[in-house]
C-alpha cells in the first residue's frame, strides 16, 4: 500500500499523483493520512483503485470520481461524490450537505447519516444511506436509487423526475409531486441487491421499507398545478 | 343646438393594444407567454455613446498601413494553459437542444475559421461542437446535464454559469417539443415532457463555497483550463467582485439585452440591467481589486456591431460575446423564410418561440426535416464573414482614435447622446464635461 502524507506533501501533489494512475498501474492501493478537513481529496479520479482516507474530508471529497473505490475512515464535507460516474465512496461517519449531488453512476454508501439535499439532481447514481437523511433530499432527482434505512426529512423528492427513493423509517413531508408507489418484485429485488452492495443486508430487510417516485403531474405545465410549483 | 361630433376613439397608452393582446391571451390558456430572444425594450444602448475620434489632441492611425491588433489572451491568473484569441468576440454559450447539431456545429466552423472560442450550453458537449471548435469553453450550469470529467479535460476553459442576462435569478427551460430522443439521453430526462432547470447550483451556496467549488474544478484539470464566470447583470460591481475573491480568471457579464432559449416574457423584460449599465460598474470592481485586465472581463448583451465592440472595449471590457447576432448571421429570423413566419403568426425578425422547435430556419429546433434545410459548412462561412466584419469595424473606429490595439481604447474615447447613457456608462454627455452623478453640469 502506498502511503500520502496530505498535511505534507500537498492536495496538488495528492491528486497529480492519483491522476496519474490512469492507465495501467500496479500501484492499486492507497492510503490518504492527515486529511485535517482538506478539500477536493482524490478529485477526478479515472482508475480502478483503492483510496483510503484516514480521517475526516472537506468539500467535494471524490468528485466526479470514475472507476476507483474510496473510503473514508471519518465524516465527509458537503458534495461528497458529487457528479460521480462510477466506482464506489464509503464514508464511515456522517456526511454533509448535497451527498452524491448530480451523480451519474456508481455507488456512494454512507454508514451514518446525511445532512440535507441527499442526492440532488442525481443523474444514476445509487445511494445508500444507513442513517437518516436531511431535507429537500433527492431534489430533482433524474434517475437512479436513493435508499434510506433511518428517517427522511421535509420534502423528500420534491419535483422528482424518475429517480427510484426507498425509505425504511418515517418521511417527514414529501415534496411537489413525489408520492408512495406501490413495491413490487421487481423493486425488492433491486432493494435488495443495494442494501448488500451497500454493506446494510444485515441491517434491513427490502419488505421494511416504502417506494416514492415521481406522480408525473408536473411534466407539462398545466396551470390547475400552478399551486404545486 | 347642433350637433357635436363625437370624440375620437382614443387608445390607451397603459392598456394599449399589446397589452391588452396579453391579457386576453392569458386569460384564454392560463400560461404566461414563454419566448427566445432578449429584452425588445427600447433599452439605453450602445447606440447613445459616440466616439469622438481624432483631431489635433489625438492623431489617428492609417486605416490600411498601420496596424490595430485584435488579439487577447483570457484566463492568464491562475490557468496553466490560457486562451489565445485572434479577436475579441467570442460565441456565447448556447445548448445543444435550444440550437441544432447543424447549428453548433456552425458556430464551431465559423468561430473557428475567424479564430475564435465557441460556448456549449445546458445540455453538454456535443460531438459536433468539440469536434469543430477549435476553441471551446464548457459550461458548468446548474442543471449539470452531460456534465462529466472527461468533457470538462476536452474543453478549453470552464465556464461557471450563476446567472443569465435575459433571467438573473432564473433558471432554463426546454419544453416538450424540443426534448428529442438525443437530447433526453444527454440530460438524463423522460423524452417529450417540460424540463426545468434549477436556478442554483445543487452542491454550493454563496461566494466562499463558490471558491472551493473552483478549487475542485481545477484540481480535477489539473489546473489547466481558464475558470470563467458567468453572471447575469443584476448587481455587477458586488457579483464581479464576487467573482474575483471566488478565484475566476475571467468574468462573463451579460446584460438583459441577451438572450436565452425559453423564458417568461415577464422575466426577459423585467429583471436585470442593460449591458451599458453593467460594464462600469463591473470595471471599476476590478480596478478597485487592482485586477483590470489581470482578471479579464467579456460582455455580451445586445452586441451587434463592430462599433458596439469597440464601445464596449472602450468602456473596459477584454472581449464581447454575441449569441442572438451570430444566430441571425447563420439565418436565423431570415426574410427568405417570410412566408413560413407568416404560417405561424410572425414575421421575420419578430419570430421568438424558439422553444417550440418550428424553426423554419432550421437552427432552434429539434425536427430532423427543420434543421436538414440549414448547410453548416455555409453558415459557418455566413458567421465567420459576421466576425471579420465587426472586427474590422472595430479595428476603423479604434485607428479613428489612434489606438493600435483594440485594448487601448478607453473611455476618453467616447461621449454619450443622453443623460441616461452618460449616468450609465460614466462618460460626459455629448458637447459638455457632465457626467451625471459624478460631475457637476
Amino acid at each position: 500500500m502506498q502511503t500520502f502524507d496530505l498535511e505534507a506533501q500537498g492536495l496538488r501533489a495528492l491528486n497529480t499523483t492519483l491522476h496519474a494512475l490512469k492507465g495501467q498501474t500496479n500501484e492499486t492501493a492507497w492510503e490518504i493520512i492527515n486529511p485535517k478537513g482538506s478539500h477536493a481529496i482524490a478529485v477526478g479520479l479515472d482508475a480502478p483503485v483503492d483510496v483510503t482516507v484516514r480521517g475526516s474530508t472537506g468539500y467535494y471529497c471524490a468528485g466526479m470520481n470514475k472507476q476507483a473505490t474510496v473510503r473514508v475512515k471519518g465524516s465527509a464535507g458537503p458534495g461528497v461524490a458529487e457528479n460521480m460516474m462510477s466506482g464506489t465512496v464509503i464514508i464511515d461517519g456522517d456526511a454533509s450537505q448535497y451527498a452524491g449531488a448530480t451523480g451519474r453512476g456508481g455507488l456512494l454508501v454512507i454508514k451514518g447519516n446525511a445532512s440535507s439535499r441527499c442526492g440532488i439532481s442525481m443523474k444514476g447514481i445509487e445511494i445508500v444511506v444507513h442513517g437518516n437523511i436531511g431535507h429537500m433530499s433527492a431534489f430533482m432527482a433524474q434517475s437512479g436509487s436513493l435508499v434510506v434505512l433511518g428517517d427522511a426529512g421535509e420534502a423528500l423528492g420534491d419535483s422528482l423526475y424518475e429517480a427510484k427513493l426507498f425509505v425504511r423509517g418515517s418521511v417527514k413531508s414529501l415534496g411537489a409531486d413525489c408520492i408512495e408507489k406501490e413495491m413490487r418484485p421487481e423493486h425488492l429485488e433491486l432493494l435488495a441487491d443495494l442494501l448488500k452492495r451497500g454493506e446494510a443486508d444485515g441491517k434491513a430487510k427490502p419488505e421494511e421499507f416504502k417506494r416514492y417516485g415521481s406522480a408525473r403531474k408536473l411534466y407539462t405545465f398545466n396551470i390547475d398545478n400552478a399551486s404545486s410549483y | 343646438m347642433s350637433d357635436f361630433p363625437h370624440t375620437p376613439p382614443r387608445q390607451s397608452w397603459t392598456f394599449s393594444n399589446d397589452v391588452n393582446a396579453e391579457i386576453r391571451r392569458a386569460a384564454a390558456t392560463g400560461i404566461y407567454d414563454i419566448r427566445g430572444g432578449g429584452s425588445k425594450r427600447r433599452l439605453p444602448h450602445f447606440d447613445d455613446l459616440l466616439f469622438l475620434g481624432a483631431s489635433i489632441s489625438r492623431y489617428p492611425l492609417e486605416g490600411y498601413r498601420e496596424k490595430c491588433s485584435t488579439d487577447v489572451w483570457l484566463g492568464t491568473r491562475f490557468a496553466k494553459k490560457p486562451i489565445h484569441l485572434e479577436i475579441p468576440i467570442t460565441i456565447a454559450g448556447m445548448s445543444f437542444g435550444a440550437l441544432s447539431g447543424p447549428a453548433k456545429e456552425a458556430l464551431g466552423r465559423g468561430a473557428s475559421a475567424a479564430g475564435t472560442s465557441t460556448t456549449t450550453g445546458d445540455g453538454g458537449m456535443t460531438e459536433e461542437e468539440r469536434g469543430h471548435s477549435q476553441t471551446l469553453v464548457y459550461q458548468y450550469l446548474p442543471s449539470r446535464y452531460g456534465m462529466n470529467p472527461d468533457d470538462l479535460r476536452r474543453a478549453d476553459a470552464i465556464e461557471v454559469v450563476v446567472g443569465q442576462g435575459a433571467k438573473p435569478g432564473g433558471g432554463g427551460m426546454l419544453l416538450g417539443q424540443k426534448i428529442s430522443d438525443r437530447v433526453a439521453k444527454m440530460r438524463n430526462l423522460p423524452q417529450g415532457i417540460d424540463q426545468r432547470s434549477a436556478c442554483r447550483h445543487p452542491d454550493w451556496t454563496g461566494p466562499d463555497d463558490l471558491e472551493i467549488k473552483i478549487l475542485e474544478l481545477r484540481e480535477i484539470t489539473d489546473w489547466e483550463k481558464p475558470i470563467y464566470i458567468k453572471i447575469g447583470g443584476a448587481r455587477p460591481y458586488y457579483d464581479t467582485a464576487l467573482a474575483v475573491k471566488a478565484g475566476a480568471d475571467v468574468v462573463v457579464l451579460d446584460g438583459m439585452q441577451g438572450g436565452t432559449a425559453a423564458t417568461q416574457d415577464v422575466f426577459i423584460e423585467n429583471v436585470g440591467m442593460p449591458i451599458l449599465a453593467c460594464i462600469p460598474q463591473a470595471v471599476k470592481a476590478l480596478q478597485d481589486l487592482g485586477m483590470h485586465r489581470k482578471v479579464q472581463l467579456i460582455v455580451s448583451g445586445g452586441i451587434r456591431t463592430g462599433a458596439d465592440v469597440a464601445k464596449a472595449m472602450a468602456l473596459g471590457a477584454d472581449a464581447v460575446a454575441i449569441g442572438s447576432a451570430a444566430l441571425i448571421a447563420l439565418g436565423d429570423n431570415d426574410p427568405a423564410y417570410e412566408a413560413e413566419y407568416n404560417k405561424l403568426g410572425t414575421t421575420a425578425g419578430a419570430y421568438d418561440d424558439w422553444h417550440e422547435g418550428k424553426d423554419p430556419a432550421g437552427i432552434t429546433t429539434q425536427d430532423p426535416e427543420l434543421y436538414k434545410r440549414f448547410d453548416p459548412v455555409l453558415g459557418g462561412r455566413r458567421l465567420k464573414n459576421y466576425l471579420k466584419v465587426m472586427t474590422l469595424e472595430a479595428q476603423t473606429i479604434a485607428r479613428a482614435c489612434g489606438k493600435n490595439h483594440l485594448h487601448n481604447l478607453e473611455p476618453e474615447d467616447l461621449c454619450a447622446l443622453t443623460i441616461e447613457a452618460a449616468a450609465m456608462s460614466g462618460v460626459p454627455l455629448a458637447g459638455t464635461n457632465w457626467v451625471p452623478g459624478k460631475t457637476g453640469f
